[in-house]
């Protein structure tokens, strides 16, 4: 490799640069697995009600966005919010084009994605609560509200933990693709520094470095929390 | 306008489909590699097929086909080699990587499949006097296949996503070309929308073949009728 500086932290090193670059990717990734669960749980509950309509819609939404590649599904959220709210802008009066900061598209691209995935987790972990649970707490007299919030929502999230794991995974591997729409995450940080140092072969090496530091640890956190969310359960095997 | 998008979009289909024909086919390869090493007595070979797996799946695909394609061209000593002919083309370098990383999740897929075939059968099967590739033939593929093929189908469906990345690396892709309409003739969404159509019309095809496939390789599991 020869010289390590470019990834120093001194003058003309990219370290620091890779690192916020990196924190960027981290917290994009974040908000868009929020955007995700969000949805996700939304569809889950449509197709949960057994109502046709919102059903149907919540199956559309989740086969139609498994089922288109993801960078298309970038494009398409870059290029239509920005539409909808220049044309926002329009209507109050303000001329020109409104860019919607990349962030935010961005997030809400791995949003859209991860919440077609993760409604299918919701609706798998909300089909391993024992139905007797759910009858019990009918039965003591629990509204809706309180059987959601005391029953329901404490055993999905513990049964969604490992699909949801997996998701995080993704959305943080999926956040690599809005660097086409400018934002400085990781994977734009290893482009421009490839570009201007001329040493691409070392940028997109070390960039993956952070990205597998990433991965490979939250992997190790998901198990954690794993096996501290289902410490009080019996086990078929282990 | 509609119709001539199409069209320029189905021209380019073709490149899309042979990118993720050849990538499944040579990444299957690469992954019945990585099986064998991983089920293999030897220890480094069991951490080389561990770290590869670790390694190709927890990177964006992304950034591996840029290592591959705009990192590996910028090195001196891999265009003075004899592989330089092979990854000048960009058409190459994006088989090769869209390969390398499905190659890890193949080799997985393949992993929890010959882990599902039950013990007894195998015993059975050296009781009869089977062994190596007669019992791979007629005992442990028939059954892994049948355990593997949801999983794969899933994967299959997430390569052909997959091959939209090319488009990143100059290869005139369906996503690239409809970018290239999108800028020539200022129409925000429509050349979008159409491929968009076409990869879910492709993925579709893709998941209802396997299902098709699924469901004559279980007629025995099936109840009788009647």
């Amino acid at each position: 490799m020869g010289d390590l500086g470019i990834f120093g932290f001194g003058p003309g090193g990219w370290g620091l640069a890779l690192l916020e670059g990196a924190a960027m990717t981290l917290l994009v990734s974040a908000c868009g697995l929020l955007i995700g669960a969000i949805l996700g749980a939304l569809v889950a509950w449509a197709r949960l009600s057994g109502a046709a309509v919102p059903g149907a819609i919540g199956q559309a939404y989740a086969a139609l966005f498994r089922g288109l590649p993801e960078l298309l599904v970038v494009y398409l959220v870059y290029f239509g919010t920005s539409t909808l709210l220049t044309s926002a802008a329009h209507a109050v009066g303000y001329e020109g084009f409104v860019g919607v900061p990349s962030f935010f598209a961005g997030a809400l691209a791995v949003g859209v994605i991860s919440g077609a995935y993760q409604a299918e987790v919701f609706r798998g972990a909300y089909r391993a609560i024992a139905k007797g649970e759910l009858e019990a707490a009918v039965s003591v007299g629990m509204n809706r509200w309180l059987m959601f919030r005391r029953i329901i929502a404490p055993q999905v999230l513990r049964f969604a933990l490992p699909g949801l794991g997996n998701l995080w995974q993704v959305a943080l591997k999926d956040s690599s693709l809005i660097s086409v729409t400018g934002l400085t995450e990781l994977m734009r940080i290893s482009q421009v520094g490839a570009g201007s140092t001329h040493r691409p072969f070392a940028f997109y090496l070390g960039g993956a470095a952070l990205y597998l530091v990433m991965t490979l640890v939250s992997n190790q956190a998901f198990e954690m929390a794993e096996a501290r969310a289902t410490r009080g359960m019996r086990r078929a095997t282990g | 306008m509609f119709i001539s998008s199409l069209l320029k979009l189905l021209g380019a289909l073709p490149l899309t489909l042979e990118v993720w024909a050849l990538s499944v086919v040579l990444g299957a390869l690469i992954a019945a590699g990585v099986t064998w090493m991983r089920g293999s007595e030897s220890k480094p070979m069991k951490l080389f097929a561990r770290a590869y797996v670790a390694v190709f799946r927890g990177t964006p695909l992304l950034i591996q086909l840029f290592i591959v394609y705009y990192g590996l061209s910028s090195l001196p000593a891999v265009r003075a080699s004899f592989v330089w002919p092979f990854l000048k083309s960009a058409f190459n370098c994006g088989v090769l990587s869209l390969a390398l990383c499905t190659a890890a999740y193949q080799a997985e897929i393949f992993r929890g499949a010959l882990l599902a075939v039950a013990h007894g059968q195998v015993e059975a099967a050296r009781a009869c006097g089977m062994s190596g590739l007669l019992l791979f033939r007629r005992v442990i593929f028939p059954i892994a296949l049948r355990h593997a093929l949801p999983a794969y189908s899933t994967e299959m469906i997430s390569m052909v996503k997959a091959t939209a990345l090319v488009s990143l690396i100059t290869l005139w892709d369906v996503l690239s070309v409809a970018l290239k309409i999108r800028n020539d003739t200022l129409v925000t969404y429509t050349p979008l929308l159409i491929a968009g159509a076409i990869y879910f019309a492709v993925n579709y095809a893709i998941g209802a073949a396997f299902l098709t496939l699924e469901r004559r390789l279980s007629t025995h599991l099936r109840p009788r009728p009647g």
